[in-house]
């Protein structure tokens, strides 16, 4: 039963979680399958590419901080999906052996009148690497059930 | 894809047709996106989706399978023809990304993209900077997922 709900986001509070090293054969595995482009599959590709050197797709990221954003909080979250991102930038390119962390930053939080059993939140959501360098930053919405449904917000 | 030159702004291309599969989706939410309504019938059913839905990011990553396979049929046209490929460059990020509805086990979505605006990047003239329309629509004729996504795209005689 989730045990993080609307109510415990607080606007302006940064958090990071989890870490996640990056393999060279996941992100080959993930290419072939969804992004198939040569700088994503092959080291001499990459090298001649603007990336610099072989360097995961960028959907792949997405789905990294993605599985950050489950694993640090939104497993244990009363989470109702989401509507979508506002905005993604794709920063710097993800190499093998980078080892990603995720910041977590509480925008805006706000209640729904038609649906009075959750609320949205707002997230910047930044991937940042070894060095604390973003390599990836998005804007992103989260419908997320409250802990008392339907009850006034101060 | 085209040269830069040679797109035109409010062409639509259909990149494909994909009929989602309660296997894949549920592979890849175990990968990526855990949470019970994409890993778990029983639990989906129960939530407010009220039955096993597609990551996100499944639908998102599928469109750009259908975008790269497209663009690997245009380029191989262009070489059929003995014409050039341009250079595509990274894509800097997306914006306006709208998961609109659902996506179940069954649904058949169509993946398509739309030139927006062309900008001649100022500091490398060699490159041209194309934003689109992205989308995917269910055999309903609803739109289950859109976004506007900018692309660095080599300009004719450059």
């Amino acid at each position: 039963m989730p045990d993080i709900f609307f109510e415990d986001f607080i606007i302006g509070e940064v958090k990071t979680f989890g870490s996640h090293e990056v393999t060279r054969d996941e992100i080959v595995t993930f290419a072939r399958e969804f992004d198939p482009q040569p700088m994503h599959l092959d080291e001499a590709a990459g090298k001649a590419s603007l990336l610099g050197a072989l360097a995961a797709s960028g959907w792949q990221t997405c789905a990294i901080m993605m599985r950050l954003i489950c694993d640090g909080f939104l497993v244990r979250t009363a989470g109702m999906g989401s509507p979508g991102v506002t905005e993604n930038k794709w920063l710097a390119p993800v190499f093998p052996g980078d080892v990603l962390t995720l910041r977590r930053t509480v925008l805006e939080s706000r209640t729904s009148r038609s649906k009075p059993d959750m609320g949205l939140v707002t997230f910047r959501f930044e991937l940042l690497k070894a060095n604390k360098s973003p390599a990836m930053e998005q804007v992103c919405v989260l419908m997320v059930g409250r802990r008392n449904p339907g009850a006034r917000l101060a | 894809m085209k040269f830069f030159d040679d797109i035109e702004v409010g062409a639509r291309e259909v990149l494909g047709h994909h009929t989602f599969g309660e296997a894949e989706m549920i592979a890849f939410a175990r990968a990526y996106d855990p949470q019970p309504f994409h890993v778990d019938p029983e639990a989906a059913k129960r939530s407010h989706f009220g039955a096993l839905v597609a990551s996100g990011w499944y639908t998102a990553s599928l469109w750009m399978r259908y975008f790269v396979g497209f663009n690997v049929r245009t380029a191989e046209a262009q070489r059929a023809r003995g014409e050039r490929v341009p250079v595509v460059g990274p894509s800097p990020g997306f914006s306006n990304l709208h998961w609109l509805k659902p996506v179940y086990a069954g649904d058949t979505i169509t993946y398509a993209t739309e030139a927006r605006e062309k900008t001649v990047s100022r500091s490398k003239s060699h490159w041209g900077i194309l934003k689109a329309y992205n989308s995917g629509t269910n055999q309903y004729g609803d739109l289950v997922i859109d976004f506007e996504s900018v692309v660095l795209l080599e300009r004719r005689g450059s």
